[in-house]
């Protein structure tokens, strides 16, 4: 039997508070695997959840047309606050990834059939420039520890699809996409 | 035209505009608010009506009034909005009006909730409102679709003069896929029974109203013809490995593209299974349907709903070969592998396994 589950997929969910730009960088992830030729679907949280502060998103790359675009089992969570944590540390996939905002998260994680990594990714924010690069900074961590895409797509992806009213923060948001990845080939 | 990732609400309302939607009615509602949202600014912007009414039953008499004028109109709903229009689309549907109204489905009975459901199959296809009728009901499942069947239900509507209807839930309107947006449709000219003015010509009357019996049943027989030619030319389907399929899986919309999950892990798994998925759910696509269950030993129905369409395969199937169901009802939303595993509990018990 196979398991269904090859290298051809991977499922992240991004879970934080508003205003932590959980939907956005879930969205450039989706454009950078648009770009880079993947099937892609980005779903938000709509449901009572989103009322209640914390909001999640879903973005699954495949290369594989994507039936659901639900992942109540992703491989990878990137999660900015600690409710976040409690609802997505049980769920991540085995062999998984669970990139967690430490500087906002006291809990860490003690499963040891997935790998955590531990960054405080608003500390990092802040001394770029602005705590809301805080998204970009677990994003340049995740693609780093698990490479669905390289972190160059997520680059371009910025360049290409970053809203007008938010190009002054393009520098920022690239610095922040490599210094994620760089604390995590730091630890390798 | 390069692809986008686009929202498929926000997807529906940019491909009405380019099908030469003038008018857009509605009301908001989750999960299709951000449809009417987009137009609320597109429309001023491109010189066109855009109207946010008191409610969904002012809303559907606006398109009624509008759609007398020959424009092409929209309003959009979901579940509890699209049944407070119900009396406004039986009335659109017996004036020979061509309109299109998009149902964002989602959960319930009764208010119930704002998650992806497809609770209203019967509410749509059988009759939306009272009356002998069916509208024209399409279903998509991606966003891409859900652009295409836009653009289709406007040139739809226009040729039958007909109501149509684009279905699809949550999921769908919410999720965002890369997809094409279409051309720009040319400006139509306003067709000949349109209500404007009636300068220099003899006046066109609209009505939903036969109060003779003799005039009223011609009415009636005027539409079944009608709905005898959308039957006739109009069945649309999508079909996946049926050519040596012993296991039929058959599912529309969030359901069917799911469905198509779990078809292809059944088939990595050696099991002979196939996939139909109705596009049009009103013409249902009986046709083809009839002859695949000549082929096939049985039929697995997958449905957001406790199995409405069921009905449409059971009476396309017509005892050729059994029917079997699996759904998910109130916004619970199927997983691939559990509809795997009723296809290969299916596939055990035909002895289709290898």
């Amino acid at each position: 039997m196979n398991n269904h589950n090859g290298n051809d997929r991977t499922e992240f969910v991004f879970s934080g508070f508003g205003g932590q730009g959980v939907m956005f960088v879930g969205q450039l992830l989706a454009y950078a695997a648009m770009d880079a030729g993947f099937n892609v679907t980005w779903i938000p949280s709509y449901g009572p959840e989103m009322r209640g502060g914390t909001a999640h998103c879903t973005t699954i790359v495949s290369r594989k047309p994507i039936g659901s675009p639900m992942s109540p089992r992703p491989h990878v969570a990137v999660v900015l606050n600690l409710p976040s944590f409690t609802r997505y540390e049980p769920l991540v996939r085995e062999e998984g990834l669970l990139v967690v905002n430490s500087a906002l998260v006291s809990l860490t994680s003690h499963r040891q059939d997935i790998q955590t990594l531990d960054i405080p990714a608003t500390t990092i924010a802040e001394n770029l420039g602005s705590v809301r690069a805080a998204n970009m900074v677990l994003l340049g961590a995740a693609l780093t520890a698990k490479p669905a895409l390289p972190l160059a797509a997520a680059h371009s992806a910025l360049e290409a699809h970053l809203p007008p009213q938010h190009r002054s923060l393009l520098a920022l948001n690239h610095a922040a996409l490599d210094a994620g990845a760089a604390v995590v080939l730091e630890r390798l | 035209m390069a692809k986008e990732l686009l929202k498929g609400n926000v997807a529906i309302a940019e491909a009405s505009v380019r099908a030469g939607c003038r008018a857009y009615f509605g009301y908001p509602i989750t999960p299709q608010t951000e449809l009417l949202e987009y137009l609320s600014s597109r429309m001023i912007a491109l010189g066109r009506v855009f109207l946010q009414a008191e409610s969904e039953v002012a809303a559907i008499n606006m398109v009624y009034g509008a759609a007398c004028t020959g424009a092409r109109v929209m309003t959009s709903s979901s579940s509890p909005g699209f049944s407070l229009m119900q009396e406004g689309l039986s009335y659109i549907a017996a004036s020979d009006l061509p309109c299109v109204v998009v149902d964002v489905m989602r959960g319930g009975p009764g208010l119930g909730n704002i998650l992806p459901s497809q609770g209203d199959y019967f509410q749509v296809t059988r009759s939306a409102g009272h009356g002998d009728y069916h509208p024209i009901v399409l279903a998509p499942a991606t966003v891409q679709e859900a652009i295409d069947m836009t653009v289709l239900a406007f040139d739809l509507a226009d040729h039958y003069r007909h109501l149509v209807i684009l279905a699809l839930d949550g999921l769908i309107g919410q999720m965002m896929e890369p997809a094409e947006l279409p051309e720009w449709q040319a400006d139509l000219p306003t067709p000949d029974w349109a209500v404007t003015g009636a300068a220099n010509r003899a006046p066109n009357r609209i009505t939903s109203m036969h109060l003779r019996a003799d005039e009223s049943e011609a009415y009636n027989q005027h539409i079944q013809r009608r709905l005898e030619r959308i039957r006739a030319a109009e069945q649309r389907s999508i079909e996946m490995y049926t050519d040596d399929a012993e296991l039929l899986v058959i599912g529309f919309g969030s359901a069917g593209r799911i469905a198509a999950s779990a078809v292809e892990m059944a088939r990595e798994d050696g099991l002979n299974v196939g996939l139909f998925r109705p596009q049009t759910l009103y013409p249902f696509p009986s046709e083809r349907l009839a002859e695949l269950a000549e082929q096939v030993g049985a039929c697995l129905v997958v449905e957001m709903n406790a199995g409405q369409m069921l009905d449409d395969v059971r009476l396309a199937v017509n005892g050729r070969a059994p029917v079997e169901f699996f759904g998910r009802m109130g916004g619970a939303i199927p997983l691939p592998e559990e509809i795997l595993d009723t296809i290969e509990m299916l596939c055990w018990s035909l002895h289709v396994v290898e």
